[in-house]
């Protein structure tokens, strides 16, 4: 085996009161694919961006080549021959290709002009060593994930990065574009580069690792060569418990039809979508990113438009576009980007907690206060919120209690119908378990539940009914009995026409 | 609920009493009824557009357009007076009608076609000041009777303050109970920090900011009404500039340009700060232009405060690893 190129040595990384990181060690080695994998909330990302230079580490080392390094921003990350591709790169759209990779160092010719023509057959040539096709001059705006990610790979090789670190970079890619990725990691893998990989797909992640490194909770739990591993042992090691204690499903009596869209088209996002979703139903809209599935959640919830179709909760018509009439209806969505679309992190946990609720809230129109801190007191324990004083900002506390907060500022509205989208990205894994427990609890008090997810684990584990879309399109409905993560990967990836 | 006053308001209100106090005992004049009746009049039309400022800079958008809304309000009461309309209600009417429907063209063009209310408000500024000399030219209207015009500056009984400030104090009760005690106030500090969430939470922020528009439009030419008579003069600069003090009295009373934070009470508080400033070293012989630039600081250092103290605070911590 190889020396080890860079290694992570007690890494340590707390945000305010939470650990992310707590003594995690990593060796990676030239000429290696070291796999990462972990659940969400297990601190793969945190320690991403240690790599990248994005967060200091509290305590611990880094080092390359035995040297010492202090990455204390990105630039020096970079310089110190480390790239990150992330799972949807962020190139400038209206820049080419060529322009994109060479973004800050572009060739010079005299009196400082850009070398257009350099730039133009060196980035040729980077994707010639890569073994693609690429056309420099296009603008990046339209590439595929997939493309981009290329361009994001051109990118670092001209840098001379020797080790890679790839998140997920596979979770929106399609079966051709997984295998040509693979193929361009293999070859800078023989070229001597140490690639980090991190991915939820075991059947990849044993496919191109050589050493797979399991983390949960923060914490370093194993890394062992891939023949002495199987997918089983991986998994009980990332979970750290019986799977079936993390998603608590409460067997309901399905009811009456709750919410039910027919026909719902938004030009470019999704097309002809049609589901009913029944009271006491946990129903999970899967797909890859950019299926359309929160599109369709986002229509729903009167967020964007439609442009043809509609929406009807308890059989009443729903009108297009607004949002307040969704949420008066008893529809909630408790959306995918918290820190964007959930809450307003500037004001208080009170604020957030009660903010869809301000005007049933007001007596007499009136606001003091005292009403917003009895409702968001109530609904903070209920949930058991960790929170210093609900006058402190949201932005305050953990990603699980502001994903918690974002809960509570919903279940407090009664909803009868409640939209979820990835409503454990980036959580604990006990908070996950305690949110699985609540969505299936609110099932069985007759809410329907309508949840979009990118874990397939999550999805069979909680869902009554499977609904998969496929590039803006509903693929396949399968019942509870008939799902595995062969059928529903089948039909998110386009190939179920059976 | 026990809510200790927010420490920026504190600041404010505190310069305040301090410079009245200090103005007081150095400078000749300050001490006097006669000066506080020229602040107070002086800031009545400040406060009223400084009202609705407010509650537009929280929601994270601005209109530099109230000064030409003002101007063009006072000649077209003017004109209309020369015309033959004299009744003051429906002057008073037809001139908040005028000033909303200004203000609805703003917000038309902010919230219905998306464009950033800087630029919008800035064109506005240019195209509303340009309309009031189309109406009036380089004329004046003076002859409005001398009922009016000693009515609108007439003193409370036994002070000196013109009563028009308790107009403004009740206008400025609606707008404080709306801003801080309504639930219409919450999704205005949302939306100014995060208009996507704000939306999530069924804020409907276009058609809230459309509203502030034109609340922003009808106390701009409420303030033209007042200038009018108090000056007894409609011309078509009057108030020419006037949306730099009050932004200024709206930053200094700690609201954020970035939107989403700032109360009512610190605006108010720095309204009558920046006018017992201003007066107090005018009779102190400072030259306008100094004042100007006095001015200027203040604003500079209300806006750039915080942020000071915010980075000190970010360094110290980085330093801390």
């Amino acid at each position: 085996m190889s020396a080890s190129l860079l290694t992570l040595d007690g890494v340590s990384k707390s945000f305010g009161a939470v650990a992310a990181l707590r003594d995690v060690r990593l060796e990676l080695a030239g000429g290696q694919v070291h796999g990462l994998v972990g659940e969400n909330g297990a601190g793969k990302s945190t320690l991403v961006k240690i790599l990248a230079g994005v967060h200091a580490p509290d305590a611990g080392t880094v080092t390359l080549d035995g040297q010492p390094l202090r990455l204390s921003g990105p630039a020096e990350a970079r310089a110190a021959g480390i790239a990150v591709i992330y799972q949807e790169p962020t190139l400038f759209p209206d820049l080419s290709v060529a322009e994109n990779i060479f973004m800050g160092r572009q060739p010079l010719r005299g009196l400082r002009r850009i070398d257009t023509a350099k730039m133009r057959t060196d980035a040729g040539e980077l994707f010639a060593r890569l073994g693609v096709h690429l056309d420099p001059d296009r603008p990046a705006r339209g590439l595929s994930i997939a493309d981009q990610q290329l361009v994001e790979i051109a990118k670092a090789i001209s840098l001379d990065a020797r080790v890679l670190v790839m998140d997920e970079p596979t979770a929106a890619l399609s079966g051709v574009e997984v295998e040509r990725l693979f193929a361009v990691t293999r070859a800078l893998r023989d070229a001597g580069a140490a690639v980090l990989f991190i991915s939820h797909r075991f059947d990849e992640v044993f496919a191109l690792c050589q050493r797979i490194t399991v983390m949960r909770d923060g914490r370093w739990v194993s890394t062992d060569p891939v023949d002495a591993l199987t997918v089983d042992v991986v998994v009980r090691r990332m979970v750290g418990r019986e799977v079936s204690a993390m998603y608590p499903k409460q067997d309901t009596t399905v009811g009456a039809p709750r919410l039910q869209v027919r026909g719902l088209s938004r030009d470019g996002a999704f097309a002809d979508v049609g589901f009913t979703v029944h009271s006491g139903e946990i129903v999970a809209l899967a797909g890859l990113v950019g299926a359309g599935r929160s599109e369709v959640c986002r229509a729903i919830f009167g967020i964007d438009r439609y442009d043809a179709g509609e929406v009807l909760v308890d059989g009443v018509r729903l009108s297009n576009g607004d949002t307040a009439a969704a949420i008066k209806a008893g529809v909630a969505l408790v959306p995918e980007d918290r820190r964007q679309q959930g809450l307003v992190m500037e004001l208080s946990v009170q604020r957030n907690a009660t903010l869809p609720r301000r005007w049933e809230l007001a007596r007499g129109g009136l606001l003091l206060g005292a009403s917003e801190r009895r409702a968001a007191a109530a609904w903070a324990q209920r949930l058991q919120v960790k929170a210093g004083r609900l006058t402190d900002a949201v932005s305050t506390l953990s990603g699980g209690n502001q994903q918690k907060v974002v809960l509570a500022k919903w279940l407090a509205t009664k909803p009868r119908v409640l939209i979820v989208d990835e409503p454990t990205r980036g959580i604990d894994v006990g908070t996950k378990a305690e949110v699985h427990r609540l969505l299936s609890q609110l099932a069985a008090e007759g809410v329907a539940v309508l949840m979009v997810s990118s874990e397939l684990p999550e999805v069979l584990g909680m869902a009554d009914r499977v609904l998969v879309m496929h590039e803006g399109r509903l693929t396949a409905d399968i019942p509870r009995q008939r799902a595995t993560e062969e059928s529903v990967m089948h039909a998110a990836t386009g190939q179920a026409d059976a | 609920m026990v809510k200790g006053l927010r420490s920026w308001d504190a600041i404010v209100l505190l310069a305040l009493v301090v410079v009245a106090i200090v103005g007081a005992l150095t400078i000749d004049g300050v001490a006097s009824p006669r000066f506080w009746r020229f602040v107070t009049l002086e800031a009545i039309p400040i406060a009223l557009i400084a009202l609705p400022m407010t509650l537009v800079i929280i929601t994270g958008e601005i209109d530099l357009s109230v000064a030409s809304v003002l101007g063009l309000t006072c000649t077209v009461m003017g004109q209309l007076w020369v015309s033959g309309v004299t009744s003051l209600p429906a002057l008073i009417a037809i001139c908040l009608l005028l000033g909303a429907a200004l203000g609805a063209v703003n917000g038309l063009f902010i919230t219905g076609f998306g464009l950033p209310s800087l630029a919008v408000t800035i064109g506005t500024l240019a195209l509303y000041r340009g309309l009031a000399y189309v109406v009036l030219g380089d004329r004046a209207v003076s002859d409005y009777p001398q009922t009016w015009t000693t009515a609108a500056i007439k003193p409370i009984p036994g002070t000196t303050i013109p009563w028009v400030i308790l107009v403004v104090a009740a206008l400025a009760v609606v707008f404080a109970v709306v801003l801080h005690a309504m639930p219409i106030g919450r999704g205005l500090y949302a939306m100014g920090n995060n208009p996507e969430a704000a939306r999530f939470a069924g804020v409907n922020v276009r058609l809230t900011k459309f509203w502030l528009f034109v609340a922003s439009g009808a106390m701009s030419a409420l303030a033209g009404v007042f200038w009018t008579l108090r000056f007894a003069s409609a011309r078509a600069d009057n108030g020419t500039g006037i949306e730099l003090a009050v932004v200024a009295a709206v930053l200094l009373g700690g609201v954020s340009i970035f939107g989403g934070r700032g109360a009512l009470l610190g605006v108010l508080a720095a309204v009558a700060l920046l006018g017992v400033l201003r007066n107090g070293l005018q009779l102190a012989y400072v030259p306008a232009n100094t004042l100007t630039v006095i001015t200027g600081l203040l604003l500079i250092a209300s806006v750039v405060g915080p942020n000071v103290v915010g980075m000190l605070r970010r360094t110290l911590e980085r330093n801390r690893i």
